[in-house]
């Protein structure tokens, strides 16, 4: 299946209101299993509809256990390889495992700023008027004196 | 009824959605209604850190003009677009996003998103348009100046709530109705103004893999046609819903192949050698003059490929072992540098995989693949509806204010309905958006919008027998299932249900079967067309007569009803152009030649809410003065 819990390492985010995969999943496919009753164990999270996962590893990225990974899509990945993200600040680490049993790790830079930072405006001078087609942090942020116009 | 709490919220614009362009709605609007002291509520239907089409990641920003730098010019990529289009564009609208583009771009790289350079400082382009990026991060950087710009300007930001149906006043839109996905509420949202950024549609047709890997769709699943519908039901004009996008990726896992195509040069070739774009060369007389010219468009060089797998020349090959030693035989004196750039180039090579399509990194991993080492297979995806890249599907929207042209009834991006703005894939004819423009063009909207509210804002008039209404149609699903669960042991076979997922496949087969889906091979025809309207219209009684156990369910259930609608659009539009201009993505076999002379011209429809009939109409194409 697409992507799956590793029971051993899942604490269902230690009963908090919300696990990260069922927060970040973009197609809404996490959920807790809070007592049990689904069948996947007491506070253990499951893919609800592995069918409809794109793969996207954003639960798995997100994990603070690394209690999750991808199994390819059963019904065209032979078995035996991985793709397994570690994902930091600034950074992520993958981990390819081929099916031959070979590795290759690659690390690429993810941003070049502190987390949270982003100023909308970019520190690039505003204007304040609201029937020009300039948007408010134009012309300077395109880098020109003036917003190009139709000849 | 299901005991659902009405959670009512007022605000003066809201932008529904939460993909680069609500994004760009809400960084740009938040501005100046802090100025203007108005209030902004977004709502998105997943987490905003990781929701839309760029939730994964990206490995390129596919719009970057770079008039700053003289690289090119805003005239420059109108030609692009009309020709990649074969003559069909807004020029007005697909100016306006190149005009402000590069300075999102310029934005991104102030929040944080790493674009390569050169040693000179240069940004590293993949081809004349694209930049390389390491956008692992992308969509959490751009959702991080979104929630920033909100905070700073007092707004609101609603996540996992589900937006179905559009509020309206006459032909004013004055909110949207929805439902939490993760608790028992109902949410009413009145506005002076709605942005609509809902994303395109995926699973319209029924995609090439259909176990496990069902959800393995180029474009992501859940992008349901949100934007489509929504436009649709408030009686708005859209355009171009039969400029469905077919990308040809390497198959299956459906990993990017521009990084291939513009950046490592590399060839495709059918089963026996042959390169398909250079063989098949006399076919693109047939299109004139848009196959004669360069760059030829995305759907052309879908065709060329399309025939060699009709004549049983597949499969086709991304010749990247060629690729590769060619690039490396530049450096074939120098071993060391040698070796550096075969690291280097495996480093580029998966990193493009692993930023986007991360299913892609283990398909090539499962298969032993090592691209210098072995070619790989491509193929055309099945159709997606996404008017942000080489497709057209959207709203029909007003255009710059500052351009003279037939297309000006209001705002800029002002639908025909008052007050309601579409953006990224929900407007149409301005193709080549993608990441960067879609957010540009929410920026142009969110600005746009608050003038309206601030010229003709008024306070909303809400009909609430009508929202009674919506309420008890939306939850319909739950009711069906509390009421006949009971009767038979199977709960999910019930003569009085469907369930949703069953829905889904028969609105897929009827696609792919008579819209010219995957096993059609891309073909259709009026008599084809017509019978699938017929089996359509028995799907859409069916609709209100989908299932739900839970909210999950219940957002299943009205995600199809929104493909459905756009299928239909998408059937009619198909079905009214009496030809063939874009064979690459379908094929009309009853009318299989390009008739310039009827039908160089948009095909728009209109549902009108009051009768329920649809309306197809051809409106004129205007060309920039002397572009």
């Amino acid at each position: 299946m697409p992507s799956y819990v590793i029971t051993e390492k899942c604490d269902g985010c230690k009963g908090q209101d919300r696990t990260a995969c069922m927060y970040i999943c973009p197609n809404d496919l996490m959920v807790l299993d809070m007592d049990g009753s689904a069948g996947y164990g007491e506070m253990k999270a499951y893919n609800r509809d592995p069918q409809m996962c794109w793969e996207c590893m954003c639960c798995v990225k997100l994990c603070p256990q690394q209690a999750m990974d991808v199994r390819g899509y059963a019904d065209f990945v032979p078995l035996g390889a991985s793709a397994t993200p570690l994902r930091g600040s600034e950074d992520i680490m993958w981990t390819v495992k081929f099916r031959d049993g070979s590795i290759k790790r690659f690390k690429f830079p993810t941003r070049t700023t502190p987390e949270g930072s982003a100023d909308p405006l970019g520190g690039f001078a505003t204007h304040d008027d609201i029937n020009s087609e300039a948007l408010a942090t134009e012309p300077e942020s395109l880098g020109l004196d003036a917003i190009p116009t139709p000849k | 009824m299901a005991n659902f709490e009405t959670v009512e919220v007022s605000t003066d614009l809201l932008i529904v959605g939460g993909g680069f362009s609500a994004c760009g709605a809400a960084t740009e609007a938040s501005y100046w209604a802090k100025k203007n002291g108005l209030k902004v509520v977004m709502v998105d239907k997943a987490a905003l850190d990781r929701s839309g089409a760029v939730a994964m990641g990206l490995s390129a920003i596919n719009q970057y003009v770079g008039v700053k730098d003289g690289e090119n010019t805003v005239e420059d990529y109108i030609r692009y677009v009309r020709q990649d289009l074969m003559g069909v564009s807004r020029e007005d609208l697909v100016y306006n996003i190149a005009r402000h583009v590069d300075s999102t771009v310029h934005l991104f790289e102030k929040w944080g998103l790493k674009i390569w350079k050169d040693e000179e400082g240069k940004y590293v382009h993949e081809g004349r348009w694209q930049l390389m990026i390491n956008g692992e991060s992308y969509k959490i950087i751009i959702a991080e100046a979104a929630k920033n710009a909100l905070a700073e300007a007092g707004g609101e930001l609603y996540e996992r709530v589900f937006i179905v149906d559009p509020l309206m006043d006459g032909n004013r839109c004055v909110g949207a109705v929805g439902f939490s996905t993760r608790e028992n509420k109902f949410y009413v949202f009145k506005a002076k103004a709605v942005v609509v950024g809902m994303g395109g549609a995926v699973h319209v047709f029924r995609p090439r893999s259909v176990g496990e890997g069902f959800g393995r769709s180029w474009y992501p699943p859940f992008n349901s046609g949100s934007s489509a519908y929504f436009t649709i039901r408030a009686g708005a004009e859209m355009t171009c819903q039969e400029v469905r996008f077919i990308p040809v990726r390497f198959k299956d896992a459906y990993g990017p192949v521009g990084a291939w195509f513009l950046l490592f040069k590399s060839r495709a070739i059918s089963a026996e050698g042959g390169d398909y774009m250079v063989e098949r060369v006399d076919e693109l007389q047939n299109w004139a003059p848009y196959g004669l010219a360069k760059p030829i468009p995305a759907n052309l060089r879908n065709y060329l490929g399309m025939l060699d797998v009709d004549a049983g020349l597949g499969p086709l090959y991304m010749e990247t072992d060629e690729a590769i030693q060619k690039i490396a035989h530049e450096f074939k004196d120098d071993p060391k540098a040698f070796k550096r750039k075969m690291k280097e180039l495996e480093s580029e090579a998966w990193e493009d995989f692993l930023d986007m399509t991360i299913s892609q990194a283990i398909l090539w991993a499962s298969l032993n693949v090592k691209p210098e080492e072995k070619h790989s297979e491509i193929a055309a995806c099945e159709p997606y509806f996404i008017g942000s890249h080489s497709g057209a599907s959207g709203a029909w929207v007003s255009g710059p204010e500052d351009m003279d042209t037939p297309y000006k009834w209001g705002y800029a991006n002002m639908t025909t309905a008052d007050g309601l703005f579409a953006v990224g894939d929900g407007s149409g004819a301005s193709s080549h958006k993608f990441s960067s423009g879609s957010h540009t063009e929410g920026r142009i909207a969110g600005k746009a919008a608050i003038k309206y509210i601030l010229e003709k804002g008024q306070e909303p008039t809400v009909d609430m027998t009508r929202v009674e209404a919506l309420k008890k149609e939306i939850l319909t699903p739950m009711d069906l299932m509390v009421e006949n669960k009971g009767k038979m042991t199977d709960p999910e076979i019930n003569t009085a249900y469907i369930m949703p997922r069953q829905f889904l496949h028969r609105l897929q087969k009827i696609m792919d079967e008579y819209a010219g889906g995957v096993t059609a091979a891309f073909k259709t025809s009026k008599a084809l067309l017509e019978r699938g309207l017929e089996l359509m219209s028995l799907l859409k009684e069916d609709a209100g007569k989908q299932a739900a156990r839970d909210l999950h369910e219940l957002t299943r259930a009205w995600e199809n009803t929104q493909r459905m609608w756009i299928a239909e659009s998408h059937i009619r539009s198909m079905l009214f152009r009496e030809e063939t201009r874009w064979p690459g993505y379908y094929f009309r076999a009853d009318t299989p030649k390009m008739d310039d002379e009827n039908w160089l011209c948009f095909v728009n429809c209109r549902w009108d809410p009051g009768t329920g009939e649809w309306e197809m109409m051809k409106k004129d194409i205007w060309n920039i003065p002397g572009v």
